[in-house]
């Protein structure tokens, strides 16, 4: 019998020991964090910031709440818009408030719990704290976090939802940005056909052109453009102009060496993030491969690779471009529930 | 039932009690106080004013000051034996319009007798790139960088007729932790043996400091408006916080 007893309470023990599982609410799908097994392991890993249903809900309602912009007219959801896996369709450069542009095109957001760093120049180092530049932006969403921590405090249902999330109708800057992380790092999108092909699901196979343009992407693109993100998260210059007009990575450096230097961008649905380039100078990919062929410019900091170009004939930019399209995840783009609701 | 089984049944709740517990901290003492740091904010002596009062720097130019802040943390107290007591969770904003932040309490620290106080004029590498904070170090307060992480350790702004900026304006924002422009610098200074920082269980004593704003502008390099005025990261910044790292604190007295 104590044995029993004894038994008993080590599992009772081992039970209080590990950290109280969430509860499972049944009729909601439960919010994950998956890594899709061609991904390494994740940079962010929600250590700090315990992922829950209602943490990922707040955070999708803040990121699509527009009231919290100067002329209530933008939220983050403006700029990042779903169907363009989450940049700014047809902008070269952001579009905030008071119709104000800003200097540069903005990037996609998807797979960002595997970045270091963010922003085209890598100033910014966390994804929590990467909201803040766009909110107190004159020309994004024009606030400050002041009049955003008040405005949520004063308009429901928000009290409630930090309650739920986070147990106390406590709101403050942290718990806000900590929220909209439960959002923005869960945006994972790695059910592309390639990435079928890679893990040999089903019967899905590249058609010849695709497989062709798969083949030129290794031997020509991927030293920087590196799988599975399709980008090596280097900061490099490919050649757009001799003398850059934005400073780029050497703004945070401060080195010579970096000036016109951008972060290499993910190619993963680049068929719906158009334009194309820190400053969305391109509208096709078709002006993107002839930039490789034949534009590149002997900026001082251009990347060795590309000291010769990249020639490419009219087959070889038609395959590449095949293959491009393989890297469209169309469940990303299309799974409700992270659009706007 | 063999006897080796009940031992192991009791073994186990007993491994899985002792790690649950969380490592202590190697603090030695038993018994914890507090004591308060007091900031007291001058220019070379005379009272720091806002916006009203001219002062002038080692140049001999004019300058007024609107804002003037900056953190202090990672708190560090030593004893004469050699030990040392880090202060968990240590950040401090200092504004000198705020008069309740140039007063800090520190408290749960052990009691005993200190003879060296250290502490880091900014903010330690690691919570510059750290995900969102709260406290003094929410970004609410105006010292974090949005489009390069990292916090202003030194934040001095206002005029002087010398800068050629537009409403002759003054912007010093220092910081910034990666080479070669690391602007992380640590202040420290010995405590008079013979009237060290009593931390008591019936005592809260008070250390008072005096902080020299003029000191951004002299000690190493003495700076002239004209030339520069304006500092957010950078080469710049390396310049004033070499100035600052051991002219702006300076230990006044301790009241036990
Ligand atoms: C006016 C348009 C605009 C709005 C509104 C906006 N952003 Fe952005 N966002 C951008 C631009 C442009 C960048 C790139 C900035 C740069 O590189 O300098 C960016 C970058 C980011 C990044 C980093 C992505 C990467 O890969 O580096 C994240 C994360 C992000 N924004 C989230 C948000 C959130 C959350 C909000 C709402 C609080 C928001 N943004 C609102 C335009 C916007
Ligand atoms: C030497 C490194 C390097 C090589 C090789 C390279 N790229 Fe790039 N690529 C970059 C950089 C850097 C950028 C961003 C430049 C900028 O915006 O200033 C970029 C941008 C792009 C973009 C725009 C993405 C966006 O979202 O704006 C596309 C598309 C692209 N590259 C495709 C390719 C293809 C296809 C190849 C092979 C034919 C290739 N790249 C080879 C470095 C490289």
């Amino acid at each position: 019998m104590t044995v029993f007893a004894m038994l008993f309470l080590s599992i009772a023990l081992m039970y209080a020991c590990s950290k109280s599982e969430e509860e499972v609410t049944p009729e909601e799908k439960k919010i994950t964090f998956s890594v899709p097994s061609n991904f390494p392991a994740p940079v962010y890993n929600f250590e700090d910031n315990k992922l829950s249903n209602a943490g990922f809900t707040l955070g999708k309602k803040i990121f699509y709440e527009a009231r919290l912009s100067a002329d209530k007219s933008v939220s983050c959801g403006s700029c990042h818009q779903q169907f363009a896996a989450f940049t700014q369709l047809d902008h070269k450069v952001s579009h905030g408030v008071n119709n104000c542009q800003g200097k540069r095109n903005t990037p996609p957001l998807f797979n960002l719990a595997w970045q270091k760093a963010f922003f085209w120049d890598g100033g910014v180092k966390n994804i929590e704290t990467s909201p803040l530049n766009a909110i107190t932006d004159a020309c994004e969403m024009g606030t400050d976090i002041q009049t955003i921590v008040t405005f949520l405090k004063n308009t429901a249902p928000y009290p409630d939802l930090f309650k739920q999330a986070f147990g106390s109708t406590e709101i403050n800057s942290q718990l806000i940005l900590k929220s909209i992380a439960q959002f923005t790092a869960v945006l994972v999108s790695g059910n592309s056909k390639y990435d079928k092909v890679m893990r040999k699901e089903g019967s899905i196979s590249f058609s010849s052109s695709e497989l062709a343009g798969y083949n030129l992407f290794k031997e020509k693109c991927i030293s920087c453009h590196a799988e599975p993100f399709f980008t090596d998260f280097s900061y490099r210059s490919n050649g757009l102009d001799l003398l850059s007009a934005d400073e780029g990575r050497s703004h945070i450096t401060g080195v010579a060496s970096d000036f016109g230097k951008f972060r290499v961008p993910t190619l993963r649905n680049i068929e719906y993030t158009s334009p194309y380039m820190h400053d969305g100078r391109f509208y096709s990919l078709d002006e993107v491969l002839e930039h490789y062929n034949s534009g590149i410019k002997a900026s001082t900091n251009l990347d060795v690779q590309l000291k010769t170009g990249i020639p490419l004939n009219i087959t070889e930019k038609e395959q590449i471009k095949a293959f491009l399209k393989t890297l469209t995840d169309h469940e990303f783009i299309k799974n409700t529930l992270y659009s706007e609701s | 039932m063999k006897l080796s089984q009940y031992f192991l049944a009791l073994l186990c709740p007993i491994i899985l009690l002792s790690s649950c517990k969380k490592s202590a901290d190697e603090v030695t003492a038993d018994t914890k106080s507090s004591f308060s740091i007091e900031f007291e904010n001058q220019v070379n002596g005379s009272p720091l004013v806002l916006n009203t009062t001219t002062y002038k720097n080692a140049k001999g130019e004019d300058f007024k000051i609107n804002v003037f802040k900056y953190y202090v943390s990672n708190i560090k107290l030593s004893k004469a034996d050699g030990t040392t007591y880090l202060i968990p969770e240590s950040y401090f904003l200092i504004d000198a319009s705020k008069e309740e932040s140039t007063n800090i309490t520190l408290k749960d620290v052990p009691t005993g007798d200190y003879i060296k106080i250290e502490y880091t004029i900014g903010v330690d590498y690691a919570r510059n790139f750290a995900g969102a904070q709260t406290g003094a170090l929410d970004p609410i307060n105006g010292m974090f960088w949005t489009w390069n992480s990292g916090y202003i350790f030194v934040k001095l702004e206002g005029t002087s007729p010398q800068s050629p900026a537009t409403g002759n304006a003054l912007t010093f924002h220092i910081g910034g932790v990666t080479d070669p422009n690391n602007t992380i610098r640590t202040f420290s200074t010995e405590i008079n043996a013979a009237n060290p920082l009593r931390v008591r269980t019936d005592g809260k004593p008070n250390m008072h400091f005096k902080v020299n704003a003029a000191a951004l502008f002299t000690g190493k390099t003495d700076i002239s408006f004209s030339t520069l005025y304006l500092t957010m990261g950078g080469v710049n910044s390396v310049i004033v916080a070499n100035n600052y790292a051991n002219g702006l604190f300076r230990l006044d007295h301790i009241h036990n």
